[in-house]
């Protein structure tokens, strides 16, 4: 879910280019009694048994499930369309967090959550998710938590044990207590097996390191608290894009740009063998590789210990015309129940302490990856996770980041000149 | 209208009540219903065409965000674009897919229609047949073209032995990739219209020709290109416009980013404006780049038509 910047689905981004402009508003049969809600959510978000449970338990609701795969070129989009003229937007929808950070100072189209009896939820949300909820100006509560982005490095068992490494997730997540050594096992796993690179990517990796250099870095990436452009002084973002600069230099990664097709290719071709990833991609990386390779990934510590990545909200616009409805709806699926329920469904990290401590999370299991305990390596991440903040311009920044360090992966650029052309055309961003 | 006439000439002073109302109707007849019946489509126009192209104006005279505030800053939406670098590079990548693409679409959907327009077996099938690429879904398109010049394991790098070629790195390389998904897709639609405007060239200009001794390539150049010069000039004026605002293709081949290439080696001018308006939420300065491009297609058909007149010489 959230954070499918390159999303997987072509046929849903082109659909929706081809198509962007087709809307459909939520009909009310109110001659009925019936109320129908519409919900907008992206990606995959897994509410749809929640959706029939809360159906059943209020017979004056219908709940209309409107869900768009691809995030930030259809999605997001539209979304700001229906904010922009006032109608069309869902009575409940899911916001990103990059996109909620964008939108944190235009509370006057979201419904203060405050007003249908969200402010006594404070404790069932991590600190930090809370706070991001709130308008900039701190007077209103406009969305509540879905989930959280904690971080693990996914591996190829067989492909290790092909490069004599060990292969066992202990061990594995021992090899690299820090990126330094990552990258040392990186240069031995190379040797060994010069057909398959260590990774796929570098700006999976540039993301990962960036969410973990921050909090050493006053918890801000490329804006500073008063929103004033850093990127050229902030060590956090040099250091993260030297280290994926130095993996390039290294020929550790296979240069693929996640949610391409080729990088999906790159699954079934043994392109790379390791890959960071946030508790969501588990589900990606078993719908991209298949059976055949059932059983030869698996789960290990990330490098630098823990990171946040992505997370997504859910918020009511103010445009619903049944806003109290709509905000019982956003409370039942942010509950601590529902954000198990999710988690089963697709692996979305839960937000709520109580979620986390909960035996069907922690001590939950995921076949398809050896049996990895993923409750216990995402949800330990989760409570220890650092809350970074974001400029309102980050994901236009991020954008211009990413996509000199495909370009760096391309021989295009030299590092130098990366870096240079990154710092400058994010400023151009910026303003 | 006779009758109308007759009556009034026999009676120049006719009843009251009946003249004004058939006068009326003369005036009705003659002057409204013409005008009447043209006018869905210019009412449709100034709805769906002038009034968006004059508030594109008015928009493009602001800085409007797309959901926020909006502040009339004049004219420097326009001067900022002209010193953007990645506007210019957008532009030059439009022309430059444009002349790559176009030259030899046309040049080879004339042969591909004057090799249709021979007797031959299945020539229906084949008529038809040229017409495929348009109507395969978009999807399928970016699929089949992805998996063709793919980097790892595609069949185009395989073909030509150069093996690990990323041809979205290169301006050089997506223009061509590029330009041949243009062409795979438009050829047949140009081929179509010249074959049905050599159709209508009459025989007997042929069997003159014959019988003078003129060769099969003379009656091409002397009797087929100058008949079909107002078909040559449609189609170059559609294929401008459709080669300068063109989107879907480069916008298919970055699997649908918008951004065209890791440092905007592909990127055109629309797909430039899409994202101003729709990634950076610029609406105010993506009008003006939408206001240049049209002022740009203008430029470039009022010189494509001037050089398609002369083809074929005077006629």
């Amino acid at each position: 879910m959230k954070f499918t910047r390159r999303s997987t689905a072509i046929a849903a981004v082109l659909a929706g280019v081809l198509a962007a402009g087709s809307a459909c508003s939520s009909d009310d049969s109110a001659d009925s009694g019936k109320i129908t809600l519409t919900v907008d959510t992206f990606g995959s978000f897994g509410y749809e048994e929640l959706f029939e449970q809360y159906e059943k338990d209020n017979p004056g609701i219908t709940i209309e499930h409107r869900n768009e795969k691809e995030h930030e070129k259809v999605y997001v989009p539209n979304l700001l369309k229906y904010l922009e003229t006032g109608s069309g937007a869902g009575d409940v929808v899911a916001l990103e967090e990059g996109v909620l950070t964008n939108l944190r100072g235009q509370s006057d189209k979201f419904a203060d959550l405050n007003q249908y009896g969200g402010a006594e939820l404070k404790d069932d949300f991590l600190p930090w998710k809370w706070s991001l909820g709130q308008s900039l100006d701190g007077k209103s509560l406009m969305a509540l938590g879905t989930d959280v982005g904690g971080l693990a490095m996914c591996y190829r068992t067989d492909l290790f044990e092909k490069a004599g490494l060990p292969t066992d997730r202990e061990e594995v997540g021992q090899l690299w207590p820090t990126w330094q050594a990552y990258v040392d096992t990186g240069k031995k796993f190379q040797e060994k097996v010069p057909d398959t690179k260590f990774v796929d990517g570098l700006t999976t990796l540039f993301n990962a390191v960036l969410s973990q250099e921050a909090p050493k870095n006053g918890n801000v990436t490329y804006f500073d608290a008063s929103e004033k452009y850093i990127a050229d002084t902030n060590p956090a973002v040099k250091s993260a894009f030297d280290f994926v600069a130095g993996l390039d230099q290294d020929q550790l990664s296979a240069g693929l740009k996640s949610f391409t097709p080729q990088w999906q290719t790159g699954f079934k071709k043994d392109s790379f063998a390791t890959m960071a990833c946030p508790a969501w991609m588990l589900g990606v990386i078993k719908e991209n590789s298949g059976d055949t390779y059932d059983d030869k990934w698996d789960v290990a510590a990330v490098p630098g210990g823990g990171g946040n990545w992505g997370g997504s909200f859910l918020a009511v616009p103010k445009q619903s015309e049944h806003p109290k409805e709509a905000a019982d709806l956003a409370k039942f699926l942010t509950s601590a129940k529902s954000q198990i329920t999710a988690f089963k469904a697709v692996n979305a990290l839960p937000t709520s302490p109580e979620a986390l401590a909960d035996p069907q999370v922690k001590d939950a299991k995921n076949d398809y990856f050896n049996d990895a305990p993923v409750g216990e390596i995402f949800a330990t991440t989760a409570t220890s996770l650092q809350p970074v903040q974001l400029g309102v311009k980050n994901v236009d920044v991020r954008t211009v980041f990413e996509d000199i360090l495909v370009a760096l992966g391309q021989d295009k650029l030299d590092a130098g000149e990366a870096w240079q052309k990154a710092i400058e055309d994010g400023r151009d961003k910026a303003e | 209208m006779l009758d109308v006439r007759k009556r009034s000439a026999a009676s120049p002073a006719p009843p009251a009540e009946k003249a004004p109302r058939s006068r009326w109707s003369t005036w009705f007849d003659l002057k409204a219903v013409p005008y009447l019946l043209v006018s869905p489509y210019f009412i449709l126009f100034s709805i769906f065409g002038l009034f968006p192209l004059g508030f594109t104006v008015w928009v493009s005279l602001h800085d409007w965000e797309l959901a926020g505030d909006r502040k009339w800053i004049g004219l420097e939406n326009y001067t900022e674009l002209l010193q953007d670098g990645e506007f210019w590079n957008s532009v030059l990548n439009t022309v430059g897919m444009f002349v790559l693409a176009t030259i030899p679409q046309l040049i080879l959907a004339l042969m591909l229609a004057n090799a249709l327009n021979k007797r031959m077996r299945l020539r229906l099938l084949y008529r038809l047949g040229v017409l495929v690429p348009m109507v395969t879904s978009v999807v399928a398109v970016a699929v089949v073209f992805g998996q063709l010049f793919a980097r790892d394991y595609g069949f185009v790098n395989w073909l030509l032995r150069t093996d690990g070629l990323d041809w979205t790195a290169d301006k050089w390389s997506s223009w061509t990739a590029i330009s041949v998904m243009v062409d795979w897709r438009w050829t047949g639609y140009n081929a179509l219209i010249y074959l049905a405007a050599m159709q209508a060239i009459p025989r007997d200009l042929y069997e003159a020709a014959s019988i003078d001794g003129a060769s099969a390539r003379r009656q091409f150049w002397q009797i087929t290109i100058p008949m079909l010069k107002p078909a040559i000039v449609f189609t170059t004026i559609t294929s401008t416009i459709g080669g300068l605002s063109l989107f879907t293709e480069p916008v298919m081949f970055a699997q649908g980013d918008v951004g065209g290439g890791s440092l905007g080696q592909f990127q055109t001018v629309a797909m430039y404006m899409y994202e101003s308006a729709f990634r950076h939420f610029e609406y105010g300065y993506a009008s003006a780049v939408a206001w240049m491009l049209f002022m740009m297609i203008l430029l470039v058909c009022f010189f494509s038509f001037v050089f398609t007149r002369r083809i074929g010489g005077d006629k």
